[in-house]
């Protein structure tokens, strides 16, 4: 049997490649905004309890320590800011356990920027800006969807204020698999992928905002004006069925975020994943001040992949997990 | 048997659903933004031979199918049952029921070896050799002089099977066939 040693990409597309990552960093360059690198390994992860953290054992001058390969640049770029960095840029190899398949692979470059002072629409639109630069022809129209009227629109629910029960019903029949023990988000999290993402972003780029406050991660959380309900001030934006993007107007409040990192590791132990140690500086840069603004993290092999009309984020990586 | 993962799913491992064998023909991870991840995976249920596509969340698991693929050689036929014999010697014989041979009936041939696929023991399955040489037994005469020309006409084959084939062919002709689209490829 032979050894595969080739690239999964064509010598000709690492070129495109690197043309393209070359029109994100004089994108960037062009409105002030400072390229920058932080470490892969740091001494916190991220809690999320979505997303498995791989980890090693390091020598370091405090002797033999546990350092967690990062899931995103988000904490140490959050530092930066606190120490008044102003707005930066980062493309950073990122690391996910278990992530492989089409449109995922274990490491993978995440472009992710900070804007101080930026609201979330702002955001949205540089984002947007960003991905007609990079995307060959016109991608279409802008156009933003609440996550609640995608919901109602589609599949006919309110995703706040629909039934447990109903929403197990749903996620079971629309995914063909036992869901009737699942909780709420997840059965949210089932429909979203299978049945409404596959159709957003056909005729343009669609955002999506206004998550449930379940889901704000590392987002703000505001007061939706029809009802009052809770929801996350977030945004997704999708490309041909593909999420590119994922956007907060950042959680600023020290004790807020402390206690969502808490509150991830019970839920961990609860369902046996490991725990993670918790980001004691970033909690220390949030208590001496970030500024408030927005932040993106957004999918780089994804949004080559889509530019230069490939089927997989393997085709545009030197090696893809598996040949790695 | 084992249990695998969807992580662990990859093409080709055999496992059971729904209490039928099936393979995995591919695998795709599902993920939104932030939240749980699914797979969404293709498989052949290898008594049918039909391709179910189901979702699992990340994580969860199938138990392992014992499914044997083994090459055999054709034997006969009582009427009743198919025999094939086992190629590595140990001259094992396997009855197979006229389900599992489906469509290959009409590409049987004595001593050609066929893949028998198993499951518990149990042939479920028998796959013909993408290319077998079988003789006419039945087709109108050849027209001469049109080796060049276009144009086909049905044949009889010794394994029962029709097959369209140029019209310069003949009766006793062992014709080269193509079994997976079922077309003449050339004579023998």
């Amino acid at each position: 049997m032979s050894i595969d040693w080739q690239p999964t990409a064509e010598i000709a597309t690492l070129r495109e490649r690197a043309r393209l990552t070359g029109q994100v960093r004089a994108f960037f360059a062009a409105r002030q905004v400072l390229e920058v690198e932080t470490p892969m390994l740091g001494h916190g992860g991220s809690t999320d309890v979505h997303l498995d953290s791989l980890s090693c054992e390091a020598t370091t001058p405090s002797g033999q320590e546990r350092l967690w390969l990062q899931t995103s640049p988000e904490f140490h770029m959050k530092r930066l800011l606190a120490a008044g960095s102003g707005p930066i840029f980062q493309l950073a190899r990122s690391f996910r356990d278990g992530e492989v398949g089409s449109r995922h692979n274990l490491e993978f470059t995440m472009l992710e920027w900070y804007r101080p002072g930026f609201s979330l629409g702002a955001l949205i639109d540089e984002t947007d800006a960003l991905i007609r630069e990079v995307l060959p022809g016109d991608p279409g129209p802008q156009r933003r969807h609440r996550y609640r009227d995608l919901f109602r629109e589609r599949l006919s629910i309110d995703p706040f204020t629909e039934a447990l029960d109903g929403l197990r019903r749903m996620a079971s029949d629309k995914g063909g698999l036992d869901m009737e023990d699942a909780q709420r988000d997840d059965c949210l999290d089932l429909l979203m992928s299978l049945v409404i993402e596959p159709t957003l972003g056909r005729e343009g780029l669609d955002v999506v905002i206004d998550y449930p406050a379940s889901q704000a991660a590392l987002a703000r959380r505001h007061q939706d004006p029809e009802d009052g309900a809770w929801v996350a001030s977030r945004f997704e934006v999708y490309r041909n069925g593909l999420e590119l993007a994922n956007g907060y107007d950042e959680l600023t409040d020290a004790s807020e975020q402390q206690a969502r990192f808490h509150e991830d590791n019970s839920t961990r132990r609860a369902l046996g994943k490991p725990e993670v140690n918790v980001d004691e500086r970033l909690l220390a840069a949030l208590r001496a001040g970030m500024p408030s603004g927005s932040g993106v993290a957004l999918g780089l092999d994804r949004l080559i992949q889509l530019a230069l009309g490939k089927g997989s984020v393997a085709d545009v990586m030197a090696f893809a997990a598996p040949r790695a | 048997m084992a249990n695998y993962s969807t992580n662990e799913f990859k093409g080709g491992l055999k496992v059971m659903l729904d209490g039928d064998p099936c393979a995995i023909v591919e695998n795709d991870f599902v993920k939104p933004g932030k939240g749980q991840a699914f797979n969404r995976v293709k498989l052949r249920n290898l008594m049918t031979g039909r391709v179910w596509e189901r979702t699992f969340k990340s994580g969860d698991s199938l138990e392992g199918a014992d499914v044997l693929e083994l090459e055999m050689e054709y034997l006969y036929s009582d009427g009743d049952m198919w025999y094939f014999m086992k190629t590595d010697g140990s001259f094992e014989q396997y009855a197979v029921e006229k389900r599992a041979l489906a469509d290959t009936e009409k590409w049987l041939k004595e001593q050609v070896p066929y893949t028998v696929t198993l499951w518990n023991d149990n042939a479920i399955s028998v796959t013909p050799p993408n290319f077998i040489e079988l003789e006419v037994t039945e087709t109108d005469p050849g027209l001469k002089g049109d080796t060049a020309q276009g144009g086909s006409k049905p044949a009889t084959l010794s394994s029962g099977a029709v097959v369209r084939v140029p019209l310069f062919i003949n009766e006793g002709e062992v014709l080269k066939i193509d079994t997976r689209s079922g077309e003449y490829v050339s004579r023998a």
